[in-house]
């Protein structure tokens, strides 16, 4: 390598390190907008804007969805594990709704600390396995004495 | 060694010596897809969670992969050529940018399309989507910069410089998921642990992503040939090469 092709690759190199330099510490600065939801427990912390339209992120709590009879409100509780909140939503839910399910909600929370959801979107995990599968790994753990 | 490199790379040798690799690659494209594509749609058991729905996972994972390899390999090159003046190098980008273009388009429909059913939405703005997103612009930019500043000196230097700096969105593509919070989960394959996917989901998915680097072999020996062809149009040995045929 040259003299020439040396300083050449040096100033690469300090170009693409400055560049991801101020790349994060853009993406630092932003960190807050970058996150796609808040969870459960900085919104009860009071991390969260409040009055504005937020997304919060969680598992679906179980036992705690509760079916209107007559048309499509449904009421849930959103954990992260420590802390749950409320979430009111009338629509139709995405097909992975379950309780413990990962979800995303997006909406306003109300006066009551109930939060109404405007829309409501699941997550799934990066697992994937057939259902005979997932039911042995279920048997296995309820004969070891965890839950599910 | 160093001449017998030179010598391969030179366009009439490797005009030569990349026709049969080319239809060996295009061979083993078809192989592949067709293995793939049944043992895929026919032969993999229905997830747990998501059905059969999950199983556009063997387009989309490929195609998203291709995306980041395609751009690493431009960058790649685009470094021969600030360096090492490697003119060839030049060849490669203006090959590989629409391929690798397309694959980040394909990324981003077939996941649309997995979206709406799973998430319960098209498009969402989270980390992992949008830098995706931008990945495109840079192919989509990149293919404007060339267009744009053909035939004018220098350009390549000019073009790989830009490749260089749009390269710092590949570890955010990729680590995006584990650095925010997003609705995409995160990695099943590439990561420091045992792919959380069980093995009989895994190998239609394998031999699919081979099915699509062979498929981008092929059209990057494709492509260069033709370009060699049009860039040596005036020399003698094209005229020898195409008499032939």
């Amino acid at each position: 390598m040259t003299l020439h092709q040396r300083r050449k690759l040096y100033f690469i190199i300090l170009m693409i390190f400055s560049i991801t330099i101020a790349t994060g510490l853009i993406l630092f600065a932003l960190r807050q907008n970058i996150n796609l939801f808040y969870t459960p427990t900085q919104l009860v912390s009071g991390e969260a804007p409040q009055g504005r339209m937020i997304r919060i992120g969680g598992l679906v709590e179980k036992n705690s969805v509760v079916r209107s009879k007559t048309d499509l409100t449904v009421i849930f509780r959103l954990t992260d594990l420590d802390k749950a909140v409320e979430v009111r939503y009338q629509g139709i839910l995405p097909d992975l709704f379950r309780e413990g399910q990962g979800i995303v909600v997006q909406g306003k929370l109300n006066n009551q600390h109930q939060f109404i959801a405007e829309q409501v979107l699941a997550k799934h995990d990066a697992n994937y396995m057939p259902s005979e599968v997932k039911a042995a790994l279920k048997d296995r753990y309820k004969k070891d004495g965890y839950g599910s | 060694m160093w001449a017998l490199l030179y010598k391969l790379a030179s366009p009439k040798t490797f005009y030569q010596w990349s026709r049969p690799l080319m239809y060996g690659f295009a061979l083993l494209t078809i192989v592949f897809l067709t293995i793939g594509i049944f043992s895929g749609l026919f032969l993999a058991p229905a997830d747990y969670q998501q059905g059969d729905a999950f199983r556009i996972i063997y387009i989309h994972v490929p195609s998203a992969f291709m995306s980041l390899f395609v751009y690493a390999i431009m960058s790649f090159c685009a470094l021969l050529i600030v360096v090492w003046k490697f003119k060839m190098a030049d060849v490669v980008i203006k090959a590989a940018a629409p391929l690798g273009a397309s694959f980040t388009l394909l990324a981003l429909v077939t996941g649309s399309i997995w979206g709406k059913p799973m998430w319960g939405t098209w498009w969402i703005w989270d980390a992992r989507l949008t830098s995706e997103l931008i990945l495109l612009f840079l192919y989509v930019g990149v293919m404007a910069l060339q267009t744009s500043l053909k035939n004018k000196p220098r350009s390549e230097v000019i073009v790989a410089i830009m490749v260089l700096i749009g390269f710092v969105d590949i570890p955010i593509v990729h680590y995006s998921v584990s650095w925010w919070n997003t609705l995409h989960q995160g990695a099943t394959i590439l990561k420091f642990a045992k792919p959380s996917i069980s093995s009989n989901m895994l190998y239609p998915l394998l031999i699919m992503l081979m099915a699509f680097i062979s498929y981008f072999v092929t059209m990057m020996l494709y492509r260069t040939r033709t370009e060699i062809l049009w860039r040596e149009r005036k020399s003698t040995w094209i005229k020898n090469v195409l008499g032939d045929l």
